[in-house]
């Protein structure tokens, strides 16, 4: 729910801003002229307040992801801007956009296919900090440890093979290499979709006490409203490409005015049981 | 000292990888097997032989013919010349050739020389442009680089091979900038090193571009196609959300990522190194393995064929097995597998 820091936190000016942002994918057929086309976002605005943990809630094909990646300046918007720390971004060209890069850190869904095969676990998170120069030698394979211990790995895995690992034990791994450039925003794109509730309310765990120990700032996107009402201090939800509901999480979700919030609410409600028995065991 | 779990784990892995490869070193001798049973089965099909056209000659009788076959083997069942020309293969003879009057290996040997030469600079040459250009490409996706590159590897690919060299032929002749047909010049013995290393060069250039230009665009394809797939994976994205520069990203992130559809590609291709030049041999006049099969189909001098179909298919076998080892090698998910 929204604390009072985080409320406090809303009133200072966003740490990123999208305004009117609109994507549009045209898929053509081949030996044709028809066009097939997805409006993913449909002028979006959206913001995310310093320090706190925003989510992005919808049914999957709602845009999340989509403005996920714009945000992380993946994909560039066809129409509107997109503002970090004061500055506005989209136009910028790859190499301005480069030393930005390891301020925005995503974690994907797909945690075996976010890590590279043929790296060991600690080449993972060693590969970000190489990229940036930020350390190298010894320097390097110590600090990999201390993050896989801070993300609760044994740092006697650091040899394995990400393929070796459960699908929570990647996703810890895929948090430590974010966190490894020390990004001032996390985005976790559906990242807890492919685990079991029990690991779902671990990471979770994890990485609330993450965020209060390194107070970064966080933006959750699922489709699960239940799971994102106990952590989350904002809520946005998407529908068909459009925000049509945001707020603060305790106002969302207490009075929902849109349809598809109140058709997320009544859904999943089970996860809710799983994550308090985990949260009430401590840390698993 | 005990061995930690993960000293332990890399061990299975290398044993695992060790008795993987030692399932396909057994396959490879078995197929080797198959293959030449198969050669003599269909040689035997085959009518007539060397000696049939002395049949025709008044002067030379029916029973010395017959002396003849007797003599080389040829009026035996083929089970029993399989076992003859095997155990030829034990002594390092691979038969004899009727026509030229010695053991195939000798032949086979200068020959598959000449051949192995022409085709693996053409291989490294197509292989050394394919591989950058699909990588650009593929980094290029739907601009007007890719699409040229495209258009270029379709029109290449409707050309046959034959018409390509043909082409290259009549443009060296027209313009006399280089020679024509075989291997060197006259005179050859007489020039220094580097005149040699010239001569030499001088004449392969016409088949070794012939060769390059019909297996480029399968190769730019391939790698490009590999590229692409590879280049909308979560870690790729994850990479370059790490702010890394565009050609650390290709080079050491996707390419190698790629690598698995290109190892098996260039375990064909380097199968191919025998058989895949054979017509551009006969037509641009190098003389290996391509006209000595011709010429033996021709005059069926049988152990010479037989020898460079089993060349050709031994060279097929290593290719794919020198493909699987370095799978092996690059790839952990196929050591894993066999974990």
């Amino acid at each position: 729910m929204a604390t009072e820091t985080a409320a406090t936190r809303a009133l200072q000016p966003a740490l990123m801003k999208a305004s009117g942002l609109s994507k549009r994918y045209v898929q053509r057929t081949p030996f044709s002229r028809n066009k097939f086309a997805i409006d993913a976002l449909v002028d979006v605005d959206f913001e995310i307040a310093p320090g706190c943990l925003t989510a992005l809630v919808g049914e999957s094909g709602s845009g999340k992801s989509t403005l996920a990646s714009c945000m992380a300046m993946m994909e560039k918007p066809d129409s509107g801007e997109i503002w970090f720390e004061g500055n506005e971004i989209s136009r910028w060209s790859p190499r301005k956009l480069a030393p930005l890069r390891p301020k925005i850190q995503l974690v994907f869904q797909d945690s075996a296919g976010a890590l590279d095969p043929r790296f060991s676990v600690a080449q993972i998170i060693e590969e970000p900090l190489e990229i940036q120069h930020r350390e190298s030698g010894q320097q390097l394979r110590a600090r990999a440890r201390d993050l896989m211990e801070e993300v609760g790995l044994s740092p006697d895995w650091a040899n394995r093979s990400p393929l070796q690992l459960s699908g929570g034990q990647r996703q810890r791994l895929a948090i430590a290499r974010a966190l490894a450039l020390k990004p001032a925003l996390l985005i976790l794109d559906e990242s807890l979709s492919g685990l079991d509730l029990s690991t779902q309310a671990q990471i979770l765990n994890l990485l609330l006490d993450l965020k209060a120990a390194r107070s970064f700032t966080c933006l959750l996107i699922s489709h699960d409203l239940t799971l994102v009402g106990q952590v989350a201090d904002f809520v946005a939800v998407m529908h068909q490409g459009r925000i049509v509901e945001s707020g603060s999480t305790a106002q969302v979700l207490t009075s929902p005015q849109h349809p598809q919030t109140r058709k997320l609410l009544a859904s999943a409600q089970v996860l809710e049981s799983a994550f308090r028995t985990a949260r009430a065991g401590g840390r698993p | 000292m005990k061995p930690s779990p993960d000293s332990k784990m890399w061990s299975s892995m290398m044993w695992s990888s060790v008795k993987y490869l030692e399932r396909r070193v057994l396959h490879a001798v078995l197929l080797l097997l198959g293959a030449s049973i198969l050669s003599f089965l269909f040689s035997s099909l085959a009518p007539g032989s060397f000696f049939d056209e002395m049949k025709l000659n008044p002067q030379i009788s029916p029973e010395t013919v017959a002396a003849l076959r007797s003599q080389y083997g040829l009026d035996q069942p083929w089970p029993v010349k399989y076992f003859r020309w095997v155990k030829s293969v034990l002594h390092g003879e691979w038969g004899y050739s009727f026509a030229y009057n010695q053991p195939v290996r000798s032949l086979l040997v200068l020959r598959a020389r000449n051949t192995l030469l022409l085709t693996t600079l053409a291989m490294l040459m197509a292989w050394l442009i394919a591989v950058p250009v699909g990588v650009w490409v593929a980094s290029r996706r739907g601009h007007w680089e890719d699409q040229l590159t495209s258009a270029s590897t379709s029109f290449l690919l409707s050309v046959p091979e034959l018409v390509l060299a043909l082409g290259l032929l009549y443009l060296v002749i027209r313009t006399h900038a280089l020679p024509v047909g075989g291997m060197v010049s006259t005179g050859f013995d007489r020039l220094g090193f580097w005149g040699q290393v010239s001569d030499l060069a001088a004449h392969l250039i016409v088949p070794v571009t012939t060769l390059v230009l019909a297996s480029l665009p399968i190769l730019i394809r391939h790698v490009r196609a590999s590229l692409i797939e590879v280049l909308q994976a979560p870690f790729i994205q994850a990479a370059r959300g790490h702010g890394i520069s565009r050609s650390r990203l290709l080079f050491r992130y996707a390419l190698p990522a790629a690598a698995n559809p290109l190892i098996s590609l260039f375990g064909l291709s380097v199968a191919g190194l025998l058989s895949g030049s054979l017509l551009v041999e006969v037509i641009t006049g190098w003389p290996g393995l391509g006209p000595l099969l011709l010429e033996a189909c021709f005059s069926r001098d049988i152990y010479v064929a037989i020898g460079v179909v089993m060349a050709s298919t031994l060279f097929m076998i290593l290719g794919s097995l020198l493909a699987d080892i370095m799978l092996v090698a690059a790839d952990p998910r196929v050591r894993t597998d066999h974990a």
